[in-house]
């Protein structure tokens, strides 16, 4: 597989990491009243999607970007990939 | 011995003016360059290749390419000998040596071949029914037996002598196939200036051409051919790549591709690899991989001399070797007829064409030179070792007797469709050509030009090729016009299929795996009908072909017998790689110690002088201990480095930890919401111990964090989790809290860092580090930390931390200095006995002092068990603490980090042990923990020990038992305080 790097171009996948379904950004307040709950499906539930994914892929052989890379599970078509700060950003994470 | 069935009329891409000498089983034959071990042993009138795999029925080749399924041998001597090797594509040289295989005491005359008189016993999934009773008897008896006499070729057993490499190509357009429609889109593409890759899995590209009589604008297609050879290789932009085989289409354009750099000669050059496996990022791919020639099942269809068609005309035509003198081909169509033509142009008797169609085109012999039998069928052959006649039923029924030694068999062409399918995609059934070709989705990127496509005359797939490239170049962006064709046949192609003869022998559709008509029709019978349970049950289409020549016509019955359409039945799966790949290319250089890189620390070479024994740990090496003359067991040295860091000093080299620097405004909130402790109020200068949960709540990691400055602190990890809790930070930093200022780097190869430990360490580090820093207890207490400048000015580390539970610091200098200052330490200490210690009596001293490492922090283990849970700050939130909070985390008898001791002292106490209550039946099911990590303890006397207990923490003082069931061994043991050394942390703070 072929990932593009929002900054790098065009990389061989050999040079990434995966990790999981980018819902991983969205990690609950650990401090909030239903944490317990919150952090069970933010841990354990995942969709399994047949076609549109969004994923973490970790640039390890390279510029350590962690990207949000969109994929389709059944052809590993990538419509997408981005850098998963800005992502984070968008979904209001900050400090 | 002669070449008696070579054509002594000349013609042929032979070159008759050299000989080669080759033995195949012991004799010695001659051939010439150009010739596969397949033709030339066919020239020299052998046709017995080999026997089949479970009948041991004699057999020959089938084919003249990569789709053989049948003339398998041995190639090479000694630790060279390859198994399994297609006669039809080794190119001959000089000396080869080949053997026949799965045959004894000899392949004309083979004891097993009373396999093929049992046959009504062992036909398809004989081994789930016969041989089910008694049960036992499957692993001992049965499966060896038939392993033994079912097989293929022998393996050396020997190392591979050869090199293989690894290797990336990027193009415009890689072409598959050079064959006809494979030059047109080169040309075409070439001509355009576009990277262009050709590759061929032949010696000789060109394809079908290579092995027809077509004209080509006026002249032989070898002229042709040869011409756009030329052209092609003066282009600098165009690769010409024979003997490669692009064996697979793997996403986003890109192709494997394996070139036998060397396997044409005894042995590889120096310094040059036997074979490359070629990783091609092609932005568009051309497959041009023409089609495959389908036999026809009918009884004893796989005799010796019975070839398909177009094989037959390939080796009398390509390297003018007659399969015997007289021959005659079965055909339900044309391209048998243009055999038969062949074979009588170059001198061949033609006994008669057999033609399926009743409406076959006619011919008197005396016209065409050959007879014809319209509307007939070949229903038996015989000829024990080799094809002697075939029985004919004409069309009025009659029977015919038919001498000959050879058999050219036709039933249409499988365009090669696989690569289209490498990516999920299912072919199409065409009808006009009764056969699959290419569906949609394809590959994207790819697509398919020629007879790959489905279309069977010469000038359509020059036209094809030609036009692929130019739609090919189109969608990059680059113009081009298809290059000028010359003049060929274009005669169209219709098929009316015909799979297989009516009658009562066994008729063979996969030679390799001995799967027969009847297979199927037992497969059917008993319920195996989808396409994917008749492979499995017959196991036809695994053998190493894969079924090249065989699924079709299973595939057809099948459909006969179900009553669908052939495409309702369906195909198999298409998988990469097309055809094998020796694990030796996929492994290319990473064998043997190269298999992966190693890690060396500065001072390895240090190490190495001293005799040290070293150990891998992941990537790095490490002195494990380091033996002195006179001790004869690694346990007298581990003891003595043990004893010389509890009574004096040790050193170890500690480098291997992972160093992570962690600098910005927002450093010490970073770092307090990863551990699981507190860290914002660390002071500068100071050093915490740092806990890492998961967010799931198991512990992931430990180390420290020593705060160099208000913005600046440096994370230690375990050696064997250094990148992943780099990893790990990565993603907190960016995909968490992005606008945190806090930056990483991982800086574990920019320090070498040693651990000085013992009662002596403050005197010994105060002969290296400079006056300036104040060693004394007060100014420099346990968990401190600075940067410092040592043996006259070069900076460094200090940290006072310790695994051992001695008084001890860790000190860390540019990885330059490392070699340097493990010297220094080495020289400065001589007075007090410094030892130099390895990771041997690091792990006992560090399990004296019950500190957890790996075997503790296995990924099944809490803070809690680890004795940890009050560490687990309840004011902050950091990564896992909600979920290390929950009630059953630990299960209603929770685990907890114990201290274990033999009662006998002389009893040791293995790691991995069971821990049960004294008196309790040996069941998994009594079980209440197991050992972690065991030591002899030179402090103590005596083994020692750290485990998870259940309820560990109030049965101190219990005695248990350590069972190690693999080792036979029951040890009482007490339940003690995991702190064997030191409990009150004394020495630590002296």
């Amino acid at each position: 597989m072929i990932i593009p790097h929002p900054l790098l171009g065009p990389r061989d996948a050999q040079e990434f990491v995966y990790l999981g379904d980018a819902c991983l950004i969205d990690r609950p307040d650990g401090m909030a009243e239903d944490s317990a709950d919150a952090f069970h499906d933010y841990v354990y539930m995942r969709d399994n999607p047949a076609g549109e994914h969004r994923e973490l892929w970790y640039h390890e052989q390279g510029d350590r970007s962690w990207l949000v890379v969109t994929r389709d599970t059944v052809t590993h078509r990538i419509l997408r990939a981005e850098l998963a700060s800005d992502i984070a950003r968008q979904r209001g994470r900050g400090r | 011995m002669s070449q008696i069935n070579r054509i002594n009329s000349g013609g042929g891409l032979i070159d008759r003016s050299k000989t080669l000498s080759f033995t195949f089983d012991g004799r010695t034959y001659q051939g010439h360059p150009g010739d596969t071990l397949a033709s030339a042993l066919l020239a020299n009138g052998v046709r017995l290749m080999g026997r089949s795999f479970k009948y041991h029925r004699p057999r020959g080749p089938l084919s003249a390419g990569s789709e053989e399924p049948n003339a398998l041998v041995e190639l090479r001597a000694g630790a060279r000998r390859e198994p399994n090797t297609r006669a039809t594509t080794a190119e001959l040289f000089d000396g080869l040596q080949a053997d026949s295989q799965n045959r004894w005491p000899s392949l004309r005359f083979d004891a097993l071949a009373i396999n093929d008189r049992l046959s009504n016993f062992l036909t398809a999934g004989f081994y789930y029914k016969t041989f089910m009773w008694p049960r036992a008897f499957w692993e001992k008896v049965y499966e060896p037996t038939i392993r033994h006499a079912a097989g293929l070729g022998r393996l050396s057993m020997q190392d591979d002598p050869d090199a293989y490499d690894k290797g990336f190509l990027h193009c415009d357009l890689l072409i598959v196939g050079a064959g006809p429609a494979g030059l047109a889109a080169a040309l075409t593409a070439g001509r355009a200036g576009a990277q262009v890759i050709l590759a061929d899995e032949d010696f000789r590209l060109g394809g079908r051409l290579n092995a027809e009589t077509f004209t080509l604008d006026d002249g032989p297609a070898s002229d042709w051919v040869a011409a756009t050879l030329a052209e092609l290789a003066a282009m600098p932009n165009l690769r010409l790549m024979a003997r490669t085989t692009v064996v697979g289409a793997f996403d986003h354009g890109v192709y494997g591709a394996v070139e036998r750099v060397a396997d044409h000669l005894p042995e590889p050059e120096v310094d040059k690899p036997r074979q490359i496996l070629w990783r091609v990022y092609a932005r568009r791919a051309l497959l041009c991989a023409g089609a495959t020639e389908r036999p026809i099942a009918f009884a004893n269809n796989d005799r010796p001399g019975i070839l398909q068609a177009g094989a037959l005309r390939a080796y009398a035509n390509r390297w003018g070797a007659a399969v015997a003198r007289r021959v005659a081909v079965f055909t339900n169509n044309d391209d048998g007829h243009r055999t038969a033509r062949d074979l009588l142009t170059l001198g061949l008797d033609v006994a008669a064409v057999i033609d399926t169609r009743p409406d076959a085109p006619p011919g008197a012999p005396q016209a065409i030179g050959y007879e014809v039998l319209p509307g007939a069928q070949v229903i038996d052959t015989a000829g024990r070792l080799g094809l002697s006649d075939v029985t004919v039923r004409t069309a009025d029924g009659g029977m015919r007797t038919i001498s000959c030694g050879a058999l050219g068999v036709s039933g249409g062409w499988n365009p090669a469709v696989h690569m289209t399918c490498h990516q999920g995609a299912r072919p199409r059934w065409e009808e006009s050509i009764a056969a699959f070709v290419p569906g949609a989705d394809l590959p994207p990127g790819l697509s398919v030009a020629g007879a790959a496509s489905g279309t069977f005359s010469t000038a359509g797939a020059l036209r094809e090729g030609a036009a692929g490239a130019v739609a090919a170049l189109a969608d990059l962006g680059i113009d081009c016009q298809p290059a000028a064709l010359p003049r060929a046949e274009d005669a169209p192609v219709t098929i009316t299929a015909f799979w297989h003869v009516n009658g009562k022998g066994r008729a063979w559709l996969d030679q390799q795996n001995d799967v027969t008509v009847k297979d199927v029709k037992l497969a059917h019978q008993e319920g195996f009908r989808s396409v994917e349970h008749l492979k499995r049950y017959t196991t036809l289409g695994m053998a190493t072909d894969q079924g090249k020549t065989a699924n079709m016509g299973a595939l057809a019955i099948m459909a006969e017998l179900t009553g669908k359409p052939i495409p309702e039945v369906g195909t198999t799966m298409f998988r990469p790689p097309y055809t094998p790949v020796s694990l030796g290319t996929l492994a290319g250089r990473s064998r043997d110690e190269d298999f992966r890189p190693r890690r060396l620390t500065p001072s390895h070479r240090w190490a190495e002088e001293q005799g040290a024994v070293f150990v891998e740990v992941g990537n790095w090496m490490r002195a494990q201990y380091f033996p002195r003359p006179g001790e004869t067991h690694w346990r007298q040295t581990v003891d003595r480095e043990v004893r010389a860091t509890r009574s004096a000093v040790g050193v170890c080299d500690v480098t291997t930890l992972g160093k992570i620097d962690v600098q910005g405004t927002d450093a010490a909130t970073f770092l307090n919401r990863i551990y699981c402790n507190a860290f914002a109020k660390l002071a500068v200068g100071k050093v915490r111990y740092g806990l890492m949960l998961r967010e799931d709540g198991i512990a992931k990691d430990d180390g420290t964090a020593a705060r160099l400055a208000e913005d600046h602190f440096v994370v230690t990890t375990t050696t064997a989790n250094a990148v992943t809790v780099f990893r790990h930070m990565e993603f907190c930093r960016q995909c968490l809290w992005p606008d945190l200022d806090v930056q990483l780097i991982s800086t574990t190869e920019a320090w070498a860092q040693y651990s000085v430990a013992g009662p002596r360490a403050r005197a010994l580090l105060g002969r290296i580090v400079d006056p300036a820093t104040d060693l004394s207890n007060e100014a420099f207490p346990f968990m401190a930390c600075a940067e410092v400048t040592v043996c006259g000015g070069l900076r460094a580390r200090l940290f006072r931390i310790s695994f051992s539970g001695e008084l001890a610091y860790e000190i860390a200098v540019p990885t330059r200095y490392g070699d340097a200052l493990m010297r220094a330490l080495m020289t400065a200490g001589e007075d007090f006995g410094v030892t130099a210690y390895g990771t041997e009596a690091l792990g006992v001293l560090r399990i004296e002092k019950g500190h957890p490492a790996g075997n503790e922090l296995n990924g099944q283990t809490t803070a809690r068990m680890l004795g940890m849970g009050s560490m687990v700050s309840a004011k902050k939130d950091s990564i896992g603490t909600v979920l290390s909070r929950r009630e059953d985390l630990d299960g209603p008898e929770p685990l907890r980090l114990v201290g274990l001791r033999p009662v006998n002292a002389a009893d040791p106490l293995v790691a991995g042990a069971h821990l049960m209550a004294q008196g309790a039946p040996l069941a998994a099911g009594n079980s209440q923990g197991w050992v972690t990590s065991a030591a002899f303890s030179p402090h103590v006397g005596s083994a020692i020990a750290l485990g998870f207990l259940a309820l560990g923490d109030s049965r101190k003082g219990e005695i248990i038992r350590a069972v190690n069931p693999l080792g036979g061994t029951d040890v009482a043991v007490e339940v003690v305080s995991p702190h064997f050394v030191d409990p009150e942390g004394e020495k630590l703070r002296a």
